[in-house]
Formats: structure tokens, sequence, C-alpha cells
């Protein structure tokens, strides 16, 4: 089916039926229960994965295949949220212009920074990219004020055009009349379930890209990635020319950036330079290394992974680790609390950076060469020897830049 | 003419920041083959060197002062830093006003330390991974000691004001034959070149001059062949990467008068010691500090009024320009040498 072998069928059908059942998946435990801090459930953070899904699948073909290490993607990132801003000022809240727009533009951007950067690997293309963006994220608070209304950042003002807008237009983010903001709250016996329409709209779309990296990955285009990945020596002596491959899949990566961040704005209808700067290009990194960069569900895994304990962790105060670990003789309560404040609330980086570490330094492979470790394990001590690798997706190879 | 020597004033001080930064992680990296992402938190630890002996020497203990009452007509407390009971009021309070010198002191064997634990314990596992595996751990480390830092000190800027004989400014150009006024420079950036001269100077003379630094040059040269010679080069190597953290370390705890010091001030360098390191050259040392100098100098020509005027924003984004233009004309940077991370 959708041009797939049968197994590929049956892991997007599973990816489908978890992205679609999300709201009712991460929301555990009942309203009002001891576990509620734990539901991930809500409208802004479920939006928040699939986004974040979004832009770590394309930076994922960018670098689990090609291996070049981007450090600048959260330039596209900006200029798609900036697009569908734009668009929102001259016609009207409807999104789809504005995302179209996201892509051609971050394509464009990408096409003009990658054809510059890719003439350098390894560190230098590296650095090359965060050079780029850095700029775009210095020119965008300062000189392109007129365009990007700098520290305030973008917004919808009253005086703006917006010729498309009538009588009944809805005033806020909208497909074609659906409310991006609306939701349909179900409560079944204390389970608070909320629907919200822009997070369909924005799983559909993370399932459409989904897909679609899905099919570069078994293409022979995505072989051809590879193959750069591996050796881009041999592949030059066997008298191909890598590059377009590698502007390719960096315009792609880019696009998929640029979509990303169109989407943000279309959930919220504001765009600020902030989401240019580096830092946000490293969480992209962090993300996919973290899931495991090369692999199809990695990314994925990775960005709701830092997503959900970004959200949770902060969230923790002392009232609740009080409460936890009140069963505890004093002492101990006092330490496991005193130790504990080092890695919630506002320290959650902190945490980040530790696991991040603890990830590159034993499992370069990130999440899902753990699970695979664990299910490798769990499948020797039932029956010893069984040879073939059951999992859906290719082994992670070790990720290099050079 | 006094334009253009005020602007290479003002640019010496960023770029005197960025040489020693720059000279550090092309130390570790012409040494070691590792890039240090973590570098600007090194950076950033020598800066807090500086406020944590401040804070050291502004420890008190309360006194009972008989003489005084306040309003309320009970006799009035008053904190009385430790350092002021034992040497007396007037040695104590200078002490603590020139604890930004002091910390110089301070910081080197701590500096030291922590470059040898980050060396011993973490890097010496990523020699043989791909550079991308080393850019990625150190990122994770840098983060680490950014929150760690943050947790301790707060994330507001620590103001860490430099002893009262050097705030202010001085009329340079009167000194050197100028009108009066035309360039004023405050004292305490003129101390930082200064002290970025003494240091780059010191590291090249010890790399020079030395039987220990003629071995390093050799191992930088050739790992092999020097280790086949009976030397434990990965000794001296773990002491040049301590070198290097103490260098960094130093130049962050002279840069707090400059700048109050905040938890994220490494990470704000870092991006532009990289640039500048790869301008100058992977693996060139004097490539590093020429190219830091070099940057910070174009920088502040850049942020003058009448060419920002004829090209607005050029100032953010020049020192970014001048990287893109030399890595794809000269990719080996300014003075790179031959086969030094290239493919």
């Amino acid at each position: 089916m959708f041009g797939l072998s049968k197994k590929d069928t049956t892991f997007l059908l599973i990816v489908c039926f978890l992205t679609l059942a999300t709201p009712i998946l991460l929301q555990p435990f009942p309203e009002g229960s001891a576990g509620a801090t734990f539901n991930a459930g809500y409208p802004d953070l479920m939006q928040r994965f699939a986004i974040f899904g979004i832009f770590a699948i394309g930076f994922n073909i960018l670098f689990g295949l090609t291996g070049y290490l981007s450090f600048g993607h959260a330039a596209f990132l900006g200029v798609g949220s900036y697009s569908v801003v734009w668009m929102y000022k001259l016609l009207d809240y409807n999104v789809i212009p504005g995302l179209l727009l996201a892509i051609v533009t971050s394509a464009i951007f990408a096409l003009a920074i990658g054809y510059v950067s890719l003439r350098r690997t390894g560190i230098y293309f590296s650095i090359l990219t965060l050079a780029f963006a850095q700029m775009s994220f210095n020119l965008a608070y300062s000189v392109l004020t007129p365009l990007t209304n700098g520290e305030t950042g973008l917004q919808v003002y009253t005086d703006d055009p917006q010729i498309l807008m009538g009588e009944n237009s809805p005033t806020s983010p909208h497909l074609f009349g659906l409310v991006m903001r609306d939701s349909v709250q179900i409560d079944i016996g204390g389970w608070l379930f909320t629907f919200n329409i822009g997070y369909y709209f924005c799983a559909v779309i993370a399932i459409l890209a989904f897909y679609l990296s899905l099919r570069i990955f078994r293409s022979p285009f995505g072989m051809m990635l590879r193959a750069i990945k591996t050796n881009q020596t041999r592949l030059n002596y066997t008298g191909l020319n890598s590059r377009p491959y590698t502007l390719a899949a960096f315009v792609i990566s880019g696009m998929y950036a640029g979509l990303a961040g169109g989407l943000m704005a279309a959930m919220d209808p504001l765009a600020g330079a902030e989401r240019m700067q580096w830092t946000a290009s490293g969480e992209v990194v962090l993300m996919t290394i973290l899931g495991g960069a090369g692999t199809l569900m990695g990314p994925i895994l990775g960005a709701g992974f830092i997503k959900y304990f970004e959200n949770i962790f902060s969230k923790i105060n002392d009232n609740m680790l009080h409460q936890w670990f009140g069963w505890m003789p004093d002492g101990m309560e006092d330490a496991l609390i005193f130790i504990s404040h080092f890695f919630v609330g506002k320290s959650w980086h902190l945490t980040l950076g530790l696991l991040f570490m603890l990830v590159v330094i034993f499992l370069p492979g990130g999440l899902v060469e753990g699970g695979q470790r664990i299910a490798r394990w769990v499948r020797g001590r039932r029956k010893k020897g069984s040879g073939d690798d059951p999992e859906h997706h290719p082994k992670p190879a070790p990720h290099v830049a050079e | 003419m006094d334009a253009i020597i005020l602007q290479v004033l003002n640019g010496l001080d960023k770029g005197s920041a960025y040489a020693l930064i720059a000279l550090g992680l092309t130390l570790i990296f012409g040494t070691l083959g590792v890039v240090n992402f973590a570098h600007g938190a090194i950076f950033m630890l020598g800066a807090f060197c500086a406020v944590t002996l401040q804070r050291i020497l502004s420890l008190s203990y309360t006194v009972v002062d008989e003489t005084r009452t306040d309003f309320l007509g009970n006799p009035l407390k008053v904190d009385v830093p430790y350092v002021e009971g034992w040497f007396g009021e007037a040695t104590g309070q200078a002490i603590i006003e020139w604890s930004v010198p002091l910390a110089i002191l301070f910081a080197i064997p701590v500096m030291l330390l922590i470059g040898f634990i980050m060396e011993r314990g973490l890097i010496k596992h990523f020699y043989k991974r791909p550079h991308a595996d080393q850019i990625l751990v150190t990122f994770g480390l840098a983060i680490v000691l950014q929150e760690l830092i943050k947790y301790f000190f707060g994330a507001n800027p620590i103001p860490t004001p430099a002893p009262d004989a050097f705030t202010g400014s001085f009329d340079f150009g009167a000194m050197i034959g100028f009108a009066e006024n035309a360039i004023i420079y405050p004292y305490w950036r003129m101390i930082y070149f200064v002290f970025a001269l003494v240091i780059i100077g010191a590291v090249f003379a010890f790399l020079q001059f030395t039987t220990f630094g003629m071995v390093v040059r050799a191992g930088m040269a050739d790992r092999e062949t020097v280790g086949m010679l009976g030397i434990n080069i990965d000794r001296k190597f773990t002491i040049m990467f301590g070198i290097a953290a103490a260098v960094a370390g130093l130049a962050g705890v002279m840069y707090t008068p400059i700048n109050s010091p905040n938890y994220h001030m490494g990470m704000d360098f870092l991006v532009l010691s990289f640039v500048v390191v790869v301008v100058g050259g992977m693996g060139s040392l004097p490539g590093a500090v020429l190219a830091g100098f070099m940057l910070g100098i174009l920088e502040a020509f850049a942020s003058m009024n009448w060419i920002k005027d004829i090209l607005p924003g050029i100032d953010q984004i020049i020192i970014y320009l001048v990287a893109i233009v030399i890595l794809l004309t000269r990719p080996r940077g300014l003075m790179g040498r031959k086969g030094v991370m290239e493919e």
C-alpha cells in the first residue's frame, strides 16, 4: 500500500494510530489525581510534539542520511514563521497560503545557504551554516525591523490590509473556517480528553511529512544519501557528483523546517527573531541525536521526549516533591529534595544536558538503539541465536560528520 | 586619523577575548584533535572564579557596635568581613576591592584542575570518536556547566567592579600627541589588552623555549613518532588541556569588569570564537591570535556611524560575513596548515 513494503505499511499505520490517538493516550491519569501532572494531553503541548516532530524529521533527512551536521536550521524555522504571519497581515487568517509561502521561502533560503555551505564538509560546514543562521538572526533583530518588527516580534495589527478578510471571517488562524484553537472536550468518568483542531491539523501534516521521509529513506535517492555519509570520496571516484544530492537533501530538510516554523505561527499568530537563534538549532540537534540519528522513528521520539520532559520537569515544585518523598524519614526526605532541586523546575536543562551527554557517550544510536538493545536482550534470553533484525528501520550507523 | 585609532582601540578588548579563547581552542584542537564546544563554558567558569573569590572575601561576621545605635536606641549590628577583622580595616577593604586581579591567582589552579578533570574524565574517551560526537558531547557538557552556574549564582548578571584605581578613563590621544579629549579610553580595557598580550606571549614562549613545549610541538606534528621515542605524550597533552582551560579562564576573570558575568556569556563568546578559529585556520596558533584581533577590530570599525549609514546592519554580521568569504576562498583559513581537518 502507498508504494511501501508490507512491513513499512504496518509501521506507517501504527504511527498514524499513535499520532491520531495522542489526546487519549497522553491522558492516562484522571483529572485531579496525583498523577495528573504527568498528563500531556493538552493542546499546546501536543501541537508542539507534532511541530517539533516535523522539524526533527526534516533535520534527520540531512543529518541522519548524509551526515552533514547543520547548526543553522533554526533560520528556516524563523523564515517559515515570518512568512505565515505576513500572509495573515496581507490576506487573512487562513493558514494555507501562509504555509505554502513558508515552504517556498524556506526552500529558496535553503537553496542559497546550502549552495554556499555545501562546498565545505565536516566542521567547516557546521560553522558556515551557523554563521548564516546567526546572520539572519542578527539582521532580523536590527536592520530588517520593517520586515520582522525586531524585538517585539511580528504580529497582526488592526490596521493591516487583510484584503481577503470578510465580515464573518474568524479573527484567529483557521483552515477555511475551522478555527485552530477550537477544541472539543469530552469527559469520560473523570478522564478529560481534549480534541483540538489545531493539533489534528498539525498531526495530519506530521503524518504526511513522516510518510514522505519514509519514502525518501527507502528510495534510491535515500540510498545515495547514505552512500555520501559512508564514503563520499569513493562515491566521487565512481564518477558521481554528490553535490546535487546533498543540496537536494539540504533543501528538503530546510522546507521541513520552514513548514514547522509556519505551523508554529499557525497555532499562535506570532513570529519572533529568537526562533532563529542558534540555541534553537542546537535543540533540534539534541532531539535528533537523543532519539537516534538516521533512524525513522528516532527524531520523533527525541522531539516528543524532550518536549514532554521539558514541560513536566519544569512543572514539578516543592510541594509535589514533599508529597512524593513524604513517607521517608525526615533527613532522607530533605536530602532527596535537595538533590532533586538540581534537576527539576527551572534547572530542567541540566537534566537535559546530562541525559544528552550520557546518550552520546553510551548510546550513540540514541533511544532507538537503547530500545533495540533491550529487545535483543529479551529475545536472546527467550530464544538463543535468532539472526535477523525484526525492527522495521535500518540499523543506526554511527553518525559521522566527515 | 584619531577616529581610526579610537576604533582600533575599541576593537582591542573584544579582540583580546576572542584571541585568548581561540588560542585555547586551537591548543586543544592541535594537541588532542578534539573540537571542544565547552570552551565558552570554561571562559564563563573563569569569570565566575572572580565572582566566587569576591564572595569569599566578602564573607562577614556580625559584631555589635556599641558606639552607634539604630533608630530604636539598640546598639547597631554591623557586618564586618573576615579579612577586615584579620588584616585591619584599610588592608581588608583594599583586598576586597582588588578581588578581580587577585582572582587571577585563585583562578589558575582552579582552572587547571577543572581542565585536568575534564580531559581525564570525559575528553580522553573521545579521541577516537568522530568530530561530530566530540562536538555533541562537549555541547552537552557546556549546557550542564551553564545550568550549574545558573543554579548557584542565579540568572542575573553579577557586577564585579575593577579596583577603584582602574575605573574611569584616560586621555590616550593626548599621550601620543593628538588633540585633547579626542581619544578617551577606559583604563581597564587597556589593562585587558596588555594582559592578553602577556598571556599570549607566555603561551608562545612556553611552547617555543622550553623542553616541554618542544615535546608538545613535536607531538602536534607527529604524535606517533614522539610516542615511539618513549615519551608519554598523552600526559603532556593533558597538561596542555589544563593550560588551555587556564588561558580561557583567565580571559574570563579579567573580562568581568568589562561585562558583568552571567551564565550564558560563554555561549555568546563560543560561537564567535569558533568563527575566529576557523578564520585563523584550524590548528594554527598564530592564526587564531591574528584572526581574533582582526575580527575584533573589524567589528569595531563596522559599528562606526558613517559605515552603518552606508551599509545598515553591517556591524551585526561583519564577523560572519568575513568568515563565510574566507572559508569559501581560503578553505584552510588564514594560516591553516595543510592536511588539518580537510575531508
